[in-house]
């Protein structure tokens, strides 16, 4: 392959453990995100207390330095994670805690009308947010996990720091054997880019799929 | 083994030390980002699609990529075009060009909030374009931009660690080394990171402060 694709073969490899990566703390922050999320909006005073003291600890400090927290002083307490459990968890909750002020404010701007009507129709608590306000709020989560989404992509070039074979960390390896920065640097960007591209397409398809057959949501 | 207090307290003056190189990388950081990013919103403004274009490309390309391969691009390659500045220089150049993308959608977004009517009138009362911008768009569209602004200051403060990967001897640098010296790295990994909770937890409470402000400012 001419040059500087045929640096590519070595570093599809790494893009392999960065999708991993990015596929698993997706997963962790969506969890994280609706816990948390739903946790702020809890009758329980306990409940709301332990959610706002995630989102503040993992919004209020930096993802590389939880990252280093989880992977180095962790340990020292008893608790060893290996490297890709530690990126996909940090990572997952890091993203998580931003995501649960997305679900929050979700299912706040669901219109309080909703709310009488899912009473008036004699529906339950639980009835009422699984069948009534979350399939409205959902709607308007996408756009913003969607970017949220990009944010998580590029927060998984952090565990080529703790010693994780990604896509950058397969640059970096191999910009010590060839010294060809400039090429492999910028082609990895592109990947990234490119990456960044699918997701976003995705979303759109997504939001666009759960938006066929309802209204704006109310906001006419 | 448990947290050592006595050892806490004697980094603790390495760490605040180097917690200024954190403030001076994000001050200088997010000067360049300010000023960068006002360039990218005026060019996507222009009519000419060969200003316009570019500007929206490089917007999405930065936005889209991580801060972490974008400070090792500049890092590694300014050097091979005679520009050897140093990490400190490097790390917040790489900072400012990252946050320029998402200013350049602060400003967009503040510009394009003022109602066109407000154009509209600048141009009855044949105002120039000079009087336009200083007295009847930027008054209306700069309060809201401060709180997001604001935002990105914290966000980009919270992502300054990731100059420790080409050794700016920040925060994260300094725990990470006191850890290897001593072979301790609780003690200076929690400090870093209680350090940044205090730090962002109270800028949250002024942005909030700033945001009702300009909300009761608005109504």
């Amino acid at each position: 392959m001419p040059p500087p694709l045929d640096l590519l073969p070595s570093l599809l490899t790494g893009l392999l453990v960065t999708l991993q990566i990015t596929a698993g703390g997706a997963v962790v922050a969506l969890a994280a995100s609706f816990l948390a999320g739903l946790g702020r909006l809890s009758g329980r005073r306990a409940v709301r207390g332990i959610s706002r003291l995630y989102v503040d600890v993992f919004r209020g400090t930096s993802a590389l330095v939880q990252l280093f927290w989880a992977f180095f002083a962790l340990p020292l307490l008893g608790i060893r994670l290996e490297a890709v459990t530690a990126g996909i968890l940090v990572l997952g909750l890091n993203l998580g805690s931003y995501g649960s002020e997305i679900v929050r404010s979700a299912i706040r701007n669901v219109s309080r009308s909703q709310y009488d009507a899912a009473r008036a129709l004699n529906l339950n608590r639980r009835q009422t947010l699984w069948r009534i306000i979350l399939p409205q709020a959902a709607l308007r989560m996408i756009p913003p996990f969607g970017n949220l989404f990009i944010e998580l992509l590029k927060g998984t070039a952090l565990v080529s720091l703790i010693s994780l074979a990604d896509l950058t960390f397969q640059g970096q390896t191999l910009r010590t054997s060839t010294l060809r920065s400039g090429e492999i640097f910028a082609l990895i960007l592109v990947l990234y880019f490119l990456l960044a591209q699918v997701i976003a397409r995705g979303m759109r398809f997504l939001e666009s799929r759960l938006a066929a057959g309802r209204d704006s949501g109310g906001a006419a | 083994m448990i947290f050592d207090w006595g050892f806490a307290l004697e980094i603790l003056p390495a760490l605040l030390r180097a917690g200024l190189v954190t403030l001076q990388c994000t001050v200088v950081g997010m000067s360049l980002a300010l000023v960068l990013g006002l360039a990218w919103a005026l060019m996507r403004r222009s009519p000419r699609r060969i200003l316009a274009w570019p500007a929206t490309w490089i917007v999405e390309f930065v936005r889209s990529t991580p801060l972490l391969v974008q400070v090792y691009f500049l890092f590694y390659v300014l050097p091979e075009f005679g520009l050897s500045w140093s990490p400190f220089v490097t790390g917040a150049l790489g900072l400012g060009l990252h946050y320029s993308a998402y200013t350049a959608e602060v400003y967009r977004a503040g510009i394009d909030n003022v109602p066109s009517g407000q154009w509209e009138a600048a141009r009855a009362l044949n105002l120039g374009w000079m009087e336009t911008w200083r007295s009847v768009i930027l008054p209306q569209a700069v309060p809201p931009m401060v709180p997001a602004l604001g935002n990105y200051l914290v966000g980009m403060f919270k992502e300054t660690p990731i100059l420790a990967a080409i050794t700016v001897q920040e925060l994260l640098q300094t725990a990470k080394l006191i850890g290897a010296e001593s072979f301790r790295y609780l003690e200076p990994l929690t400090l870093v990171g209680l350090l940044f909770l205090l730090v962002s937890l109270t800028s949250a409470q002024l942005i909030g402060w700033l945001e009702s402000r300009t909300a009761e400012a608005a109504s």
